[in-house]
């Protein structure tokens, strides 16, 4: 699921309509001002940062950009993904609605490190 | 000592998933069925890998091509389901390792060798090099009244079928009656396995629900370098173990690196399988060999 400025009303519309079950709240909206942006960089073959603490409950906007090739930002427990596409910025926004550490991974075969390329997502109440 | 034993009864005897090597029972000689056959499944070969988690890294293909051809009875067939060399950012390096795999498997005994790829063979171009050496990434082909189908959902380097190939799928099951006997290969599991680890194919859950309608469908794959049984509704799948390194059951290790390599039981954890396949139902049973006897 990528996110960005240009993503069509029909496709924001669908999505919507799909993540509306999830426990995570995640959607194709512009960063408010009020909620915290939290800028992430991929390339082969990590993360920076690569581990992001937040509140639970509390909404974040993760931006995403790639230095190099075509990564994925994976993060299975909150059912949010997107593909992170060179010269592009890529937005999520999340509402952590449980605590613990959760894993988020590149999940588009991106080269020899591929497999290392993991990060931490901590949420806190 | 039963001097000649059917097949299927000797693999019953072996149990599902037992750890039999057929040459290293004297006095036992297999006589084929009539109504069933079997392949033998290898996978994850790695070929290209240096490192600590195998110390024989290029001895350990050759010594599972050794144990196939060293069966009593040959298979009809050798399914490779994919990662047969390790991933390389180098295109020249790609097709070396892809060569020196072919080379090396060229000395099985069996006639009828297929191939698949991996994420590490095709997601870095989009399988070209995999093509240049062993053809298409997807096809089906028919042996003995069961109908075999490789899916490609490794040359996407976002780990998915595509939309174009489940067409495809689609007009191939439209054939086939729901009772047909059905066997799939594919490299990742189809099924979420462990997201978490990459261990799950993007659109796998479309293709499931195709194969849905059909009573008898069976599927193997690899990928996760270690046996593994998951049934989504009547549909089986089957992960198989590697040859080159094992990996760590699912959420079981912090991460998802290779087990390291145990000097008192060199090449543990790796192995292949036959899969006698039963011709009406496709109904398998497998039984699990090591690379070396113990």
């Amino acid at each position: 699921m990528i996110f960005d400025r240009n993503t069509s009303c029909v496709a924001i519309a669908t999505m919507a309509v799909m993540l509306g079950s999830l426990g995570a709240y995640v959607a194709a909206q512009s960063a408010e001002p009020k909620e915290k942006v939290i800028k992430i960089t991929a390339k082969k073959f990590n993360y920076t940062p690569g581990e992001v603490k937040l509140k639970k409950g509390v909404p974040v906007i993760l931006e995403f950009r790639t230095q190099d090739v075509l990564m994925g930002f994976n993060l299975p427990d909150f059912n949010a993904r997107a593909d992170i596409v060179p010269g592009k910025t890529t937005r999520l926004r999340l509402v952590p609605d449980k605590t613990g550490t959760f894993v988020f991974l590149c999940d588009v075969f991106c080269g020899t490190g591929h497999e290392e390329m993991n990060g931490k997502l901590i949420v806190v109440d | 000592m039963i001097n000649e034993i059917n097949r299927r009864d000797f693999l019953k005897l072996a149990g599902l998933g037992g750890v039999v090597f057929a040459s290293g029972l004297p006095g036992v000689t297999l006589a084929a069925g009539q109504d069933d056959f079997y392949f033998v499944q290898l996978s994850d070969t790695h070929w290209g890998f240096e490192g600590p988690p195998n110390p024989d890294a290029k001895g350990t293909l050759k010594k599972a091509v050794a144990a196939v051809n060293s069966l009593e009875r040959q298979p009809d067939f050798v399914m490779f389901t994919g990662d047969l060399t390790h991933t390389t950012d180098n295109p020249v390096e790609r097709r070396k390792r892809l060569s020196e795999f072919k080379d090396i498997v060229k000395e099985l005994k069996v006639k009828t060798v297929r191939f698949m790829p991996g994420e590490h063979d095709a997601s870095l171009d989009n399988g070209k090099a995999f093509q240049e050496f062993f053809g298409a990434t997807h096809y089906t082909f028919d042996h003995q009244g069961v109908h075999f189908i490789v899916l490609d959902n490794v040359s996407d380097p976002r780990a998915a079928i595509g939309d174009e190939q489940l067409k495809w799928l689609a007009a191939d099951l439209k054939q086939l009656k729901n009772d047909a006997p059905i066997v799939v290969f594919t490299h990742r599991p189809l099924f979420d396995l462990y997201p978490q680890w990459d261990w799950a194919t993007r659109d796998g859950a479309k293709a499931v629900e195709m194969l849905m309608p059909y009573k008898n469908v069976t599927v193997f794959y690899g990928h996760i370098h270690q046996e593994h049984h998951h049934m989504t509704g009547h549909i089986a799948h089957h992960a198989a173990k590697g040859l080159m390194f094992p990996l760590p059951e699912a959420g079981k290790a912090p991460t998802r690196a290779p087990i390291p390599w145990d000097p008192a039981q060199p090449y543990k954890g790796l192995g292949f399988r036959e899969v006698d396949t039963d011709t009406k139902t496709a109904q398998c049973k497998l039984t699990e060999f090591p690379v070396v006897k113990a």
